[in-house]
């Protein structure tokens, strides 16, 4: 047995399905704030470094400057108007892209047709650093949403692609052949045995996906955009405001952060019968 | 009784209406069933009559082939020669409901015990009423208060149970069983084999058991036959009554016969 049996009684299954789905908190306990002891500290450290002057200002603002920034950029409404934009750009990025490298995936997993005729194809494309197409997607699309739209899918495609496919091939060859003697129709097999079963990897797929959305969006919202908040630090650079440059990149930590967390969610709720993911 | 056609049948599961569970058995017929895989000839013309609702078990050393001929009989795998067929106790022929247990549960991770119960029956049954249903099978294999449990959590025979639940759901007139307790330790097995044992008497399918375990086949069947290099050594019947006492006499008598048919041309 492979699985790591930590059931201790009766009650834990009684008092999974009596909890409420509703979304909660997590009760506060000083135990759960020991992941952010360490960025805290570097705060500390940071903003004393630079109130004693061991840091010029011109090389990097303190952080006191930064929420400073922060409230200065809110008030004016830019900040707010580019963190919606550049959200937008990944959502929609992420939508288009992961849908087809999940399509595809699915496709490849299941038809060995499909797989023989894209998969070579998919593989000798992926090879392309995405980035290294910038200047042609800019002489196609300009800097409109365009370009951004077509970078950010065609990196988020291949993780979710190649975490698609590797899950629908990993998929137990003995819960197929049982669905299968269990009477079981392709679109039965597929809904009941091949997805789930994949599941665990497609959130792989996922969540290595999200990070390359972001890693996207920056790059050419600093290169080939007039808004979000590529742009926002691009344009606060040739003013010299370093403090919203930092701002910038603290902006793209929580958003990454909080895709991850969302993420995260979605992977616990969906793969809560797996022993891995029960608390 | 209509001659066996050529005609390879397959096993699809079918709503079966609620008759007599010992009318609905099926009996199976094999005429010189051959299977190569490649060079590697795994039956040689197996020849067997198997009457509804008998409970019939295979045994042999690995590799004799009584895996590859369970899995014909359930339509798993393909016969190279010879035909197979299903008829009622009547002696028409007609295509079984059948089911199998594997050796290991093959439950799907991602739905609980229920849910997975439901699965053997089959498809386009509303979920209320193959999970009332399913029910009612996890009572016969005493696992009810298990219904919404994710089978992680539970222990090696429970799923064994489950599995078998999951079998039975549908009441089949046949079900095939392929080592199905090969994976489980020495006293849970016992429990096991009682519990098949009843449920084969109250419902009266006919069963076809795989097994290496000697005493497991006496202990359970009314008719042992023994494989050994694709083809039948040896065909017993087992002629005492249900429920059977663990190690009596005559069974002890039976076993030692067997043992010595499947390992005689050995010397320790």
């Amino acid at each position: 047995m492979t699985t790591i049996d930590t059931y201790e009684g009766p009650a834990i299954g009684a008092e999974r399905r009596t909890k409420p789905a509703s979304i909660r908190l997590p009760a506060f306990e000083p135990r759960n704030l020991l992941p952010y002891a360490v960025p805290a500290a570097v705060i500390l450290i940071w903003q004393f470094l630079c109130s004693a002057g061991w840091i010029s200002a011109r090389v990097m603002p303190s952080p006191a400057d930064v929420v400073v920034a922060f409230w200065e950029t809110s008030r004016t409404g830019q900040l707010p108007h580019d963190i919606a934009v550049s959200a937008g750009r990944a959502f929609a990025g992420l939508l288009v892209g992961g849908s087809i490298g999940f399509l595809l995936g699915i496709a490849n997993g299941v038809s060995k047709l499909s797989e023989q005729l894209t998969d070579t194809t998919l593989q000798m494309v992926r090879t392309v650093p995405h980035l290294a197409m910038i200047p042609l997607v800019i002489l196609w699309f300009g800097i409109g949403e365009e370009s951004k739209l077509f970078l950010t899918s065609l990196g988020v495609l291949f993780p979710v692609y190649l975490n698609t496919y590797h899950g629908v091939r990993n998929v137990d060859r003995d819960l197929i052949e049982m669905g299968r003697v269990y009477g079981m129709g392709n679109w039965s097999l597929f809904r009941k045995v091949i997805f789930p079963g994949a599941l665990p990897s497609i959130f792989i797929g996922l969540r290595y996906a999200l990070g390359i959305m972001w890693l996207t969006l920056i790059v050419s919202e600093s290169i080939a955009a007039s808004s979000g908040i590529g742009y926002m630090a691009n344009t606060a650079r040739e003013f010299m405001m370093i403090d919203v440059v930092v701002l910038s990149l603290v902006i793209y930590a929580l958003l990454g952060k909080l895709a991850d967390v969302v993420a995260r969610f979605l992977e616990r709720k969906a793969l809560s019968w797996n022993p891995a993911y029960q608390k | 009784m209509a001659t066996a056609s050529t005609l390879r049948t397959s096993i699809r599961p079918e709503n079966v209406s609620n008759g007599q569970a010992g009318e609905r058995a099926v009996g199976l017929r094999l005429e010189g069933i051959e299977k190569t895989f490649g060079a590697n000839r795994v039956l040689r013309g197996i020849d067997l009559e198997v009457p509804a609702g008998q409970f019939l078990a295979i045994v042999g050393k690995s590799g004799c082939g009584k895996s590859t001929l369970l899995r014909i009989l359930m339509g798993l795998d393909s016969h190279t020669d010879g035909s197979l067929s299903f008829h009622s106790a009547d002696g028409t022929e007609t295509t079984p409901n059948g089911r199998i247990v594997f050796q290991e549960p093959r439950l799907l991770p991602w739905f609980d015990v229920a849910d997975n119960v439901a699965v053997g029956l089959g498809e386009g049954v509303p979920v209320a009423d193959g999970r009332a249903k399913a029910r009612v099978a996890l009572n016969e294999v005493q696992l009810t208060e298990k219904a919404k449990e994710w089978p992680s959590r539970l222990s090696g025979g429970q799923r064994q149970r489950v599995a078998l639940a999951r079998a039975l759901v549908s009441k089949p007139n046949f079900l095939a069983l392929d080592e199905p307790l090969g994976a489980l330790d020495a006293l849970t097995r016992i429990s096991m084999q009682q519990l098949m044992s009843r449920v084969w008497r109250e419902q009266g399918f006919t069963a076809v058991l795989v097994t290496h375990d000697v005493s497991e086949a006496v202990h359970l069947a009314d008719r042992v036959i023994v494989l050994e290099e694709g083809r039948i050594s040896k065909d017993m019947a087992v002629p005492h009554p249900h429920p059977r006492k663990r190690g009596s006499a005559e069974l002890s008598e039976i076993e030692g016969e067997l043992l010595a048919a499947i390992l005689g041309s050995q010397s320790f």
